[in-house]
């Protein structure tokens, strides 16, 4: 295990050196200003334009909830970038610059050198996760008063999600050149994504099918489930008619996955992150 | 004493391409061994197979007497690849401390120090990679494969990038290797180099070791030249001991002799013999 953690300093402090989460946090700093920009301003508007309808909507409720759903969102694809862009080339890519035959010729086992690779990407996507929803959070509770029904399973789903991704990424540095593994993780997060949206559409039109399909992809691309259970965590306190065009929007969840989507994540990774070793240690370099 | 590298019978092979083919090869304990042989010889192939980095078809290698890619065999190798990159953001000093906890070196700051001043790089150990030449990347580079004393370094081209002063860096490095007991398989371009430090030359061709032996043996006298009035003759077949009886025999014969000499073969003559011979 130590030489696990000696790859992952050295991982970190390259991302350190390297201005990776310089960069990262100035540009999540913006984003947070314009999150609280919009958020001080939309709860505003709503004081001074939203008036009584037919049906009771608890307005800031609906509002909180759909910012809040947004910053998850974007707390996930911020995520998920960072997740790609640290351990796209951990493999091939390292291998065809010159960067890991020094390494691998060490007597440390391949499977400890991604093991180091996932420990120093999950130790700096999982905390950012986390650190960008609570304080898109605060923000939220600042500007409108309004605090989710549950922070915890939002956050912890986000941060299992992106090693998730952090597995995936590292599967797919084993087989394929850096380029090609960016484009094919990305191609991934968007198919999790627009099976998500699938699913809430097949939840509003009561369509059997999409609800299905839009479950089994949930479950093979655990991150968008967890997305989906954090977002449904987000607003499971808001009843009525509220609840119902909060869950139907973009940013809310229709439904839960249920506590089991927890264990199959970690095991999911395991198995992914197993595979990569395996194909690992079959590649010459 | 367990030599510091054995192959037998070792074969690599990439789909259709036989890169290595039923090689044998040893390597003892104080040996420096040149392996020479033209482009796509096969000759990264085996020392990547000595160090791990490539898996055999067949056949079987050995380090210190543990199978070559095995942690143990990996512990006691030190490896310079032919292409290889430290990050730029990294000082010398932190690849070398990096490199000493993967190889379990408990040397410490004397170790990092000692193999730095052994590659020409005294007080340079602060200064990040992306500030450093080609050269001094692969003296660092050096100083890597030596660290937690290695009783077998592979070097693929290590003088590649190297000024004439940094050559005979490496040149005197590599024969205090030899005096400490450490088994070299030096891979190069360089014949010159190999003529001038290795014991013994093994060359390879189309994956087959093609010749080897140690460079004197190899090297062929080539001939006597002599300069006459008439111009400079050589007589490819006559040896050193021949040159008193020709220059009688010029004398008598009226020719008028200002210069003898005993030519000597290089080793260039003896792998052009070997590979091109061979080829053609």
């Amino acid at each position: 295990m130590s030489d696990a953690i000696t790859i992952a300093g050295h991982a970190l402090r390259e991302a350190v050196r390297r201005r990776v989460l310089l960069v990262v946090a100035l540009l999540t700093t913006v984003f947070l200003g314009l999150y609280a920009l919009a958020a001080f301003e939309a709860f505003e508007s709503l004081e001074r334009t939203w008036g009584g309808g037919v049906v009771p909507i608890d307005e800031r409720a609906l509002m909180g909830g759909t910012l809040l759903g947004l910053a998850m969102f974007v707390a996930l694809f911020l995520g998920v970038v960072l997740a790609v862009f640290l351990t796209l080339g951990a493999v091939r890519g390292d291998a065809e610059r010159g960067l890991l035959q020094p390494l691998v010729v060490r007597p440390v086992g391949r499977t400890t050198l991604l093991i180091g690779r996932l420990l120093a990407a999950s130790a700096v996507c999982a905390p950012y996760v986390v650190i960008v929803f609570l304080l898109a959070a605060l923000i939220t509770q600042a500007a409108g008063d309004f605090t989710p029904a549950s922070l915890v399973i939002p956050a912890a789903g986000l941060a299992l999600g992106v090693v998730t991704v952090v597995a995936i990424s590292l599967l797919g540095s084993t087989v394929l050149g850096t380029t090609a593994n960016g484009i094919a993780i990305f191609m991934v997060f968007a198919t999790g994504l627009a099976a998500g949206l699938l699913g809430q559409i097949g939840d509003a039109l009561d369509v059997d099918g999409l609800t299905t399909a839009s479950s089994i992809i949930s479950w093979i691309v655990p991150f968008e489930a967890l997305y989906q259970n954090g977002l449904y965590a987000l607003t499971s306190d808001i009843g009525g008619a509220t609840g119902v065009i909060v869950q139907l929007g973009p940013f809310g969840g229709a439904s839960t996955v249920g506590a089991a989507i927890w264990p199959w994540a970690v095991a999911w990774s395991t198995a992914v992150l197993a595979l990569a070793a395996l194909a690992f240690r079959r590649r010459d370099l | 004493m367990t030599a510091a590298l054995t192959a037998r019978a070792l074969s690599k092979r990439y789909g259709k391409t036989t890169a290595l083919d039923a090689v044998d090869i040893e390597v003892a304990a104080g040996e420096l061994v040149g392996l020479l042989g033209p482009n796509g010889a096969g000759k990264s192939t085996l020392v990547k197979i000595a160090c791990g980095l490539v898996r055999p078809t067949a056949g079987e290698a050995h380090v210190a007497g543990a199978t070559a890619g095995s942690r143990a065999a990996r512990a006691s190798t030190g490896y310079l690849a032919e292409l290889f990159r430290f990050p730029g953001w990294a000082r010398a000093e932190e690849i070398l401390a990096l490199h000493q906890r993967l190889a379990r070196s408990d040397g410490g700051a004397a170790e990092r120090e000692t193999l730095l001043a052994r590659v020409g790089l005294t007080g340079e150990g602060g200064r990040r990679m992306e500030t450093m030449s080609k050269g001094m990347q692969q003296r660092l580079g050096i100083a890597q494969a030596l660290i937690g004393a290695p009783r077998l370094v592979l070097l693929d081209e290590p003088t590649s990038a190297l000024d004439p002063g940094g050559r005979r860096t490496v040149r005197d490095l590599l024969v205090g290797l030899r005096d400490q007991g450490v088994g070299v398989l030096l891979n190069s371009h360089l014949l010159s180099e190999i003529e001038l430090v290795c014991d013994r030359v093994v060359i390879i061709d189309g994956g087959r070791v093609v010749t080897e032996g140690r460079p004197e043996d190899l090297i062929a006298p080539g001939g006597v030249e002599v300069e006459t009035s008439e111009g400079v003759r050589r007589l490819p077949d006559a040896r050193r001991e021949d040159v008193p009886r020709i220059v009688r025999e010029l004398v008598a014969a009226g020719a008028e002799v200002y210069g003898v000499r005993a030519v000597n073969g290089t080793l260039e003559d003896a792998y052009l013999a070997a590979v091109v011979g061979r080829d053609g």
